[in-house]
């Protein structure tokens, strides 16, 4: 009950209830499923205005709560979308889940990929595996018309192992034919005869078709620690500089709005002040991630 | 809670000070030191019992009673059924006003550190923040600082007043109570404790609490602390032998009245279920560990590490206010294997890369 | 005991110099009176750090576990016994440790001089079997037999069961002693007393997890309480699961425990969780005549089948 004359408090551990829309697998293995949720109360939708490049937290009634970054853009209406791995006892629940369920979503979380830094600019993205989620976001949002001219190049290097590993494969191929978009989609091996893209590492791909760094572009890398590891020096030769290699992070989460305490580098937490830091900020901060 | 203007000064003889309690204990839940065993314990008072301020501190900080160490947040049922089922709902919580009586400065203080956490302006924590601003903390001055105390030098003092809406300071025949916030007068009032105290009280306070300030024989070195380079006292050599004791337990995150970290779990019953949060530490190798199975901080020395520097720079410089610790002592009591944070907090204080190592 | 520092610190820095081993765990002086922290001494000219006496309660043989180096650890007679078992569940090896055997004479419990005082304790001395109490207005001395930690009151292993090398002569085995009196009070009591007794015992529990850590037997790298799939315990101070936790732990270390006492002394609210262990204790010595770690050549009974085992619960 609220004290006497004081506005009620919102509280931020209270999920809002969705509904699971569809349920796609993404990948030949089963590892990871495509989640599209509806929200129950319209309000809701509203009040979890985001940003491509946060996350939320998924809460499954029963068995906690994981966060995970938001795949759909905001340029796509009446639906949230995520992409999840199956890791642990809620991913794994979460995987069990069917059309029609209900569970929980927090959010929006998170600091965002500079948007307004990046207007007027290239904008390479660099992705490997199942880190892809929300470059999926930030790649559908500069392709909606409304946002296209306010960006110049876009390039997108995205690997997987194999091609039954890449995600959101339909729209990779789409994407591909569009003449507004450079697509360098790349597997690491694969003995398919029909593969039409490329082979070979994220690394390599990326010194191989990225284009050279300047102050007018930004590198966005979201991949599994190994990928950032090769990917790093290959930037820095092409002349990105440090705050120009924009990165997300992960880290093991629970409250997700800087209260809990554990998701911390350094002074700064990974669900309040991050996940998104430049290469810049992260250099002067303990690799606890 | 501005700590810094003395709205009165009240005389409180002792048998006011139990018919007091009486009346306020009729509209406001009383908690004070109970004597458990070999130590005492900061617990809700029945009706009746008056608190036993006959003591050092608390062997668990008072936090508890702001901040539980175990607290259902929302409840749900999972029994499809019911319309609202694998709704997350919020849970009725009690927020009924009470008073922590003669809690210690430096605890007093610890719930101002711990604010800044819990209260920021994207995110309230709605649960800390309500039973804090319902509860009113009547501080006791210490008159007898343990050798273990330095809370001089981390921000607090024997007759620190910062979080605190009431402070009392012993008398032979009772208490002088300096009234410091309009929370503390409404108590004093429904308490009906209203004598104002002599015009040389204030002096007589003064006294005393330069007396008690001599007593503190503990002294930790922070003022280096905020221009260090984070990395550079990362990488510092001292952490190996810092470390190679602690055998990871929660003792000290626990004890202490500054630390908030916790955990969130759901637990279920048949068809029903909460969820709830824990105390949680950044000691257990638990509390970093990714769904991948890749832990930032596998290893023991990063854990200890990671508690100090958060405690004496990561704070300091994400509040610029100083460390956070207020000098308890509690960690350095019961440490089991004597882990000491101001030998600590001296190496971090002192520390010069590149100077000689021994 | 105080007279072992000087024996302790030749002896570490002889094997450190020699190559002996790498490292040796010890003591050092700790920063409050009755504590001394462990500690791991690499350089020979480090070992003036090295300190023993009566306030050696934590067992070092928790330090053994997961290390690859050969390393020396002063050892007292419990300590010894779960050295001989981490080597016997194969968590290090013989030919790694170098024990520099302590026969001692028991450990004060800082719990007990405390409580014997009024006022805070600013040092305490060991002059022999007497102990000096010093507080700010106050000075005091008790015999060392009163303030002994439970478990050293009772002992019947105090001289090391393992070692390469001795600081002193052994010292007398007490004998005569009762290590179950407080067992068999509460096997006395009636069922609804018992779960009472217990459900006491535990009721100041925090969940801190200190004496799961201080146990030299505790190493399992996902304890059962932290397991998540399934999840077996909450994580909430609800009586029931702290009650789990507890009586889990004890049957984890039955067969195993040598009754070190480091669980107790660890605890910071002081619960004398060693009312667990004691019972199965009790219970392996009765049914099996079997005691931890005394030998390397016998492995525990919870280990091994023996056709003389007894049989009447199988029904």
């Amino acid at each position: 009950m609220p004290l006497k004359g004081e506005k009620k408090l919102q509280n931020p551990y209270l999920p809002y209830p969705v509904r699971i829309d569809a349920v796609t697998t993404e990948t030949e293995d089963r590892s990871l499923k495509t989640f599209k949720l509806v929200f129950l109360d319209p309000a809701h939708e509203k009040a979890f205005a985001y940003r491509a490049g946060q996350f939320a937290e998924l809460s499954v009634t029963g068995k906690g709560e994981i966060p995970i970054g938001i795949a759909s853009s905001p340029t796509e209406k009446g639906f949230i979308m995520f992409t999840v791995n199956k890791v642990g006892l809620v991913s794994g629940s979460l995987h069990n889940m069917r059309e029609g369920d209900i569970m929980g979503v927090r959010g929006p979380l998170g600091n965002s990929y500079p948007w307004d830094v990046m207007e007027g600019k290239n904008v390479v993205i660099i992705g490997g595996g199942f880190a892809f989620t929300t470059l999926r976001s930030s790649i559908v949002y500069m392709l909606d018309p409304a946002n296209r001219p306010k960006f110049k190049n876009i390039h997108v290097v995205y690997g997987a192992r194999s091609p039954g590993m890449l995600l959101y494969r339909d729209e990779l191929a789409r994407w591909e034919e569009r003449d507004d978009i450079h697509m360098h989609i790349t597997v690491d091996a694969t003995d398919n005869p029909n593969w039409k893209y490329n082979v070979g590492f994220v690394p390599a791909i990326t010194e191989q078709k990225a284009p050279a760094g300047s102050d007018d572009t930004y590198a966005i890398v979201c991949g599994p620690p190994i990928m950032i590891k090769f990917t790093q020096p290959v930037l820095e030769t092409l002349g990105y500089a440090h705050d120009h290699i924009i990165m997300s992070l992960e880290n093991r989460m629970k409250c997700g709005i800087g209260m809990c305490g554990r998701c911390n580098i350094g002074k700064e937490f990974v669900c309040k002040d991050g996940p998104v830091f430049t290469l810049a900020q992260l250099n002067r901060v303990p690799k606890e991630y | 809670m501005d700590g810094g203007k003395v709205m009165r000064i009240i005389r409180i003889e002792k048998d006011d000070w139990v018919t007091g309690l009486g009346r306020l204990s009729d509209s406001v839940r009383l908690c004070g030191p109970v004597k458990t065993g070999d130590f005492h314990h900061f617990k809700q008072l029945p009706k009746g019992v008056v608190p036993d301020l006959e003591y050092r501190n608390t062997r668990l900080s008072p936090k508890s009673l702001v901040y539980p160490q175990s607290e259902a947040m929302l409840e749900y049922t999972l029994d499809t059924r019911q319309p609202d089922h694998h709704i997350h709902k919020e849970i009725a919580k009690d927020f009924s006003p009470q008073a922590l009586l003669g809690i210690r400065p430096c605890d007093a203080k610890a719930f101002l550190l711990v604010r800044r956490n819990f209260d920021t302006p994207q995110y309230k924590d709605t649960y800390w923040i309500r039973r804090y601003e319902t509860t009113t903390f009547v501080g006791l001055a210490c008159d007898r600082p343990c050798t273990t105390c330095f809370c001089t030098t981390a921000g607090s003092g024997p007759h620190g007043e910062e979080g605190c809406d009431v402070l009392l300071v012993r008398q032979e025949d009772g208490f002088l109570a300096k009234v410091l916030t309009p929370k503390g007068e409404a108590l004093m009032e429904t308490a009906k404790w209203q004598t104002e105290a002599e015009s040389g009280a204030p002096a007589t306070l003064e006294s005393l609490k330069k007396d008690a300030e001599g007593k503190i024989v503990s002294h930790v070195q922070t003022e280096k602390l905020r221009q260090k380079e984070t990395l550079e006292l990362y990488e510092a050599p001292f952490w190996q032998d810092v470390a190679f004791s602690c055998i990871n337990c929660g003792t000290c995150t626990y004890l202490c009245p500054t630390c908030w970290c916790f955990d969130i779990q759901d637990e279920v019953y048949g068809l029903q279920g909460m969820r709830m949060r824990n105390w949680d530490s950044c000691m257990y190798p638990l509390f970093t560990l990714h769904g991948s199975g890749h832990n930032p901080r596998p290893e023991k020395m990063q854990r200890v590490r990671q508690r100090f520097m958060h405690k004496l720079k990561y704070y300091v410089d994400r509040y610029e206010n100083g460390i956070q610790c207020v000098g308890c002592g509690r960690c350095i009591q019961h440490c089991p294997v004597n882990i000491d944070i101001r030998k600590v907090c001296d190496l971090m204080n002192g520390f010069e890369p590149g100077a000689c190592a021994t | 005991m105080i007279e072992y520092t000087a024996k302790i610190r030749e002896i570490a820095e002889r094997i450190l110099r020699d190559g002996t081993v790498d490292a040796v765990l010890g003591f050092r002086r700790g920063s409050i009176p009755m504590m001394n922290e462990p500690c791991l001494v690499k350089d020979p000219a480090q070992v003036q750090t090295l300190v023993w006496d009566s306030n050696c309660g934590i067992n070092l043989a928790n330090y053994l576990i997961g290390r690859k180096d050969k390393i020396g650890v002063v050892a007292k007679g419990c300590d010894s016994r779960n050295i001989v078992t981490h080597i016997i569940e194969n968590q290090i090896t013989r030919e790694q440790v170098y024990v520099i055997g302590v026969p001692c004479t028991g450990m004060i419990d800082k719990r007990k001089v405390s409580g014997s005082t009024g006022g805070e304790i600013t040092e305490v001395l060991e002059e022999g079997t007497r102990v000096k109490i010093k507080g700010a207005d106050f000075e005091t001395t008790v015999d060392k037999a009163d303030v002994l930690q439970d478990n050293c009151a009772i002992c019947v292993h105090p001289n090391p069961v393992l070692h390469d090398e001795r600081v002193a002569e052994p010292v007398p085995v007490p004998q005569d002693k009762d290590r179950y009196e407080d067992v068999r009070k509460v096997e006395a009591l009636d069922p609804q007393a018992k779960w009472e007794y217990f459900e006491d015992l535990i009721s100041g529990c925090i969940r801190c997890y200190a004496c799961r850590n201080a146990c030299p037997l505790c190493y399992c790298p996902t304890c059962f309480v932290d397991e998540s799939k399934p999840q077996w315990v909450g994580k909430s101070i609800d009586p029931v699961d702290t009650r789990t936790f507890h009586l889990l732990r004890a049957y984890h270390c039955a067969g195993r425990c040598t009754d070190c006492g480091a669980c107790e002394r660890a605890c910071p609210v002081g619960i004398k969780v060693r009312q667990f262990t004691k019972k199965l204790e009790k219970d392996c010595r009765e049914l099996y005549n079997w005691e931890a770690g005394l030998t390397l050549d016998v492995r525990p009974p919870l280990d091994v089948y023996r056709p003389e085992d007894p049989g009447d619960f199988i029904k």
